[in-house]
């Protein structure tokens, strides 16, 4: 086993990539796959909530790195999926207590025993996404269909590509079909004209995804929801699967329309 | 600000107008050149081109664009004497 390193980064915060994280996590080792999720955002930690892990936390990410506990030690095994672990980040130190370095260090000893680790980097272009990028084999950029969450992801992408790591895969979140009909909301193909990278996941705006939480339930595993079924096929994408991207649909008053705001087969 | 909202009711399209800023904005952080850079430059320009030529100096546009991997700037200068001849 040779561990494939995913970083889910975005620029700017609040897009969603601790809920990206904690769903593509859950999405791939439900397919079997052996799945480490850390989260380096030391000083506000948050995949565990998202996790529902959070009441099983005694080291963490700083404990591993300073030596207090084995690296071992800091891993929490989820409760539904077999094969899916976390190692949350400390609470109360901040970014600088972690190098780039360590991040590889810490990645390296773990590659051999998992499939997949997935990095979920902290908001802004400072140390935190550096430690987060520094171990990176692919990195997934998250945004939203707003300019200044588009903005940002540009400026992440070109730090990617200056380091080499690029180019990255842009996941579209929060995106509302009927608003998009409407002209209200910058489109699939709005953002990609602009970013001129590959796409590897369309994720509609969906309550399930708060709902699921509020529980502490990743939506990724209840598929019947469309985000979680989003997840999903995200995650069969990155095991490089052919999956088409959605099509978004929404309801309109009486008539049921489809509307296809997003380009079948995925040939960027 | 009454035109700008007046503007805003009728361009209910805000996502033309999201990409179209968003365009602006990426051409602007990608070169590194400001909106203020360009400012100056089309100040000069006026002067210099118009020791050579009657321009209409309101009507001097430049602006950064981007064809692929391409950075350009584009500028268009309206001559006085052909705005003439189409009235």
């Amino acid at each position: 086993m040779a561990a494939e390193i995913l970083t889910i980064t975005s620029g700017k915060g609040g897009v969603g990539k601790t809920t990206a994280t904690a769903n593509l996590g859950v999405a791939l080792a439900s397919k079997g796959k052996k799945v480490v999720c850390i989260d380096a955002d030391i000083g506000l930690r948050n995949l565990d909530v998202v996790m529902g892990l959070e009441n099983r936390i005694v080291y963490d990410l700083v404990d591993v790195v300073e030596g207090r506990c084995r690296l071992r030690q800091a891993m929490i095994k989820d409760k539904r999926l077999q094969d899916l672990y976390l190692i949350p980040a400390a609470q109360t130190r901040d970014k600088t207590a972690v190098s780039p370095q360590d991040m590889v260090t810490l990645t390296n000893e773990l590659r051999d025993e998992f499939d997949w680790i997935l990095i979920d980097s902290p908001a802004g272009i400072e140390r935190g996404f550096r430690n987060a990028l520094a171990p990176a084999d692919m990195v997934v950029i998250v945004t939203n269909p707003e300019v200044s969450a588009v903005r940002d992801a540009d400026r992440i992408i070109g730090i990617i590509e200056a380091e080499e790591k690029g180019p990255g895969k842009l996941l579209l979140n929060r995106m509302k079909p009927e608003m998009i009909e409407r002209g209200d909301m910058l489109s699939t193909d709005d953002i990609l004209d602009v970013l001129a990278i590959d796409l590897i996941g369309i994720i509609p705006e969906d309550e399930s995804v708060i709902v699921a939480s509020n529980r502490g339930i990743p939506v990724a595993l209840e598929t019947k929801t469309l985000a979680g079924k989003a997840y999903n096929n995200i995650a069969l994408r990155l095991l490089g699967n052919e999956v088409p991207f959605e099509i978004l649909q929404y309801k309109d008053g009486f008539m049921h329309k489809l509307s296809r705001l997003v380009r079948l087969g995925g040939t960027r | 600000m009454s035109f700008l909202l007046r503007f805003q009711r009728r361009d209910r399209k805000s996502a033309k107008a999201a990409s179209d800023r968003l365009q602006t904005l990426l051409a602007h952080d990608r070169s590194g050149i400001t909106p203020g850079k360009i400012d100056a430059l089309k100040e000069d320009m006026i002067i210099v081109i118009s020791k050579h030529f009657a321009i209409e100096p309101g009507g001097v546009s430049i602006e950064l664009s981007r064809e692929r991997d391409q950075q350009k700037l584009i500028a268009d200068i309206p001559l006085v004497s052909l705005r003439k001849r189409r009235r």
